[in-house]
């Protein structure tokens, strides 16, 4: 049986790993590779890294963490932040990353996730959405960490996407977002119904009882955390060892 | 022990060799016929899509330097991902491809009729190895991989198939034929279960 994941997520600014309330309000968590270290040992099923770095200088600081972080942690990593073009994704890929995420450049030019996607294969290509709550029902997915709306409804959007090639979809609800109230539930499960690929949950995850109601409420394939991590006394252990007494079919620490 | 892992141009070669290094290999990354010559042992990974990685390997001129290593000399070769599809005669990704023809069989798409099942298959599955593989020595009986695709081998020989994954149906998660051995997940991605893979490969003597 396909286990049900559970996925450390790193947002990076210049090096460092920090952590956003609702995307604003950032936050110094610490070193990015000592805590990949950690969730490796604890038996994390993948990590993603989100850069939030503006320039291109703290690009290379990128590079550098991404190829540490395949050295020493044999478990598949996904990178996002800034992909703009194949050979971003090339350089990402060649520094170590397993996947590579896709969220801005994605709905300004659709064609970009088939392009990428016909060279480095579906597999690989994962689009990030961020969604943020307008009216009661109504979702409109943002770009430009969340600053820019574009009109778009997340799960026509990930409809799209998954129609040019992306091989999973990271839906992030924007309100959520480090305010350790759990995921939006409501939105995980109308994309998670939308798509024939994976959908990970993120935003919002503040107990273990969240990672359980990510994928048996919100049918999402794998859920994704930090502040849990970052903030509380839980870790990667505890988590896994809490989603398998839920009875969820998770790989054992 | 000094091991070139095949770069052709496709794909995160690096973790594959950080693997081979971690259970003590020197591992050479390259495209080139001598070092390719050099190695006691060739890995083969793979990314991306079939059609583009054929003919990078075309392209390159490895397919010759492969087959006189591999199959002529023997060395003991592992392919990865899509370093197991391509070994196959075709493949009916996107199109109709000629892969390398080493094993017998074709490469297509994993079909899954329940349609909770998202496709790609991404993440940890349970891997049942036959008995008496000696690559799966010491790990135990129902191991736990990590794959990460769309399409598999459909094996033409079911004796070559060393072990099966579950997903909407069995498909062949490993083959090994004389001093060929190829998996369809990703042992540099699977954590320590992975490595003691990628260490077995190196103790393999057949």
């Amino acid at each position: 049986m396909l286990k049900q994941r559970l996925i450390p997520s790193l947002l990076l600014k210049q090096g460092r790993c920090v952590k956003t309330i609702k995307f604003g309000t950032i936050r110094d968590v610490g070193n990015p590779v000592t805590a990949v270290r950690v969730y490796d040992a604890q038996g994390a099923d993948e990590l993603i890294f989100l850069d939030i770095t503006a320039s291109s200088e703290g690009r290379d600081t990128l590079f550098d963490i991404v190829a540490q972080t395949a050295e020493q942690c044999f478990m598949p990593l996904t990178v996002g932040g800034g992909v703009r073009s194949l050979g971003d994704i090339r350089q990402l890929l060649r520094a170590g990353a397993d996947k590579v995420s896709i969220n801005t450049a994605a709905v300004e030019n659709p064609q970009f996730i088939k392009e990428a996607a016909d060279s480095f294969g579906s597999q690989c290509i994962v689009v990030s959405i961020d969604a943020r709550q307008m009216a009661p029902k109504g979702y409109e997915v943002f770009t430009y960490r969340a600053t820019k709306p574009t009109g778009l409804d997340p799960v026509e959007w990930a409809r799209r996407a998954v129609d040019c090639g992306a091989g999973e979809i990271f839906i992030t609800a924007v309100d959520r977002d480090g305010t350790m109230e759990g995921y939006d539930l409501g939105l995980v499960r109308s994309v998670a119904a939308a798509v024939t690929v994976p959908v990970v949950a993120s935003g919002g995850c503040g107990t273990l009882q969240h990672l359980v109601d990510g994928i048996r409420i919100g049918h999402a394939s794998a859920v994704s955390a930090a502040s849990l991590f970052h903030f509380t006394d839980q870790s990667v252990i505890k988590a896994k060892t809490f989603m398998q007494v839920a009875g969820l079919d998770v790989r054992p620490v | 022990m000094i091991v070139a892992v095949v770069d052709y141009g496709m794909g995160n070669l690096r973790s594959v060799a950080k693997a081979l290094e971690a259970v003590g290999a020197t591992v050479c990354v390259s495209g080139k016929p001598e070092d390719l010559r050099r190695a006691d042992r060739i890995v083969l990974p793979g990314q991306g899509a079939f059609r583009d990685c054929m003919a990078n390997l075309k392209a390159t001129g490895l397919v010759e330097v492969l087959d006189e290593e591999v199959r002529k000399k023997g060395k003991p070769f592992l392919g990865i991902c899509l370093g197991l599809q391509l070994l196959a005669e075709v493949s009916y990704e996107n199109g109709e491809y000629k892969g390398l023809g080493w094993l017998p069989g074709q490469v297509r798409r994993l079909t899954v009729e329940d349609a909770r099942l998202k496709l790609p298959h991404i993440g940890w599955n349970d891997v049942i190895f036959r008995g008496d593989t000696p690559l799966a020595a010491g790990i135990r009986k129902n191991p736990i991989f990590y794959f990460d695709h769309s399409y598999h081998f459909v094996c033409g020989n079911p004796e070559l198939t060393v072990a099966t994954c579950d997903y909407g149906g069995h498909f062949t998660a490993a083959v090994q034929k004389d001093n060929l051995f190829a998996v369809q997940f990703h042992p540099e991605k699977s954590q320590e279960i992975g490595l003691r893979l990628t260490k077995n490969f190196l103790n393999w003597k057949f």
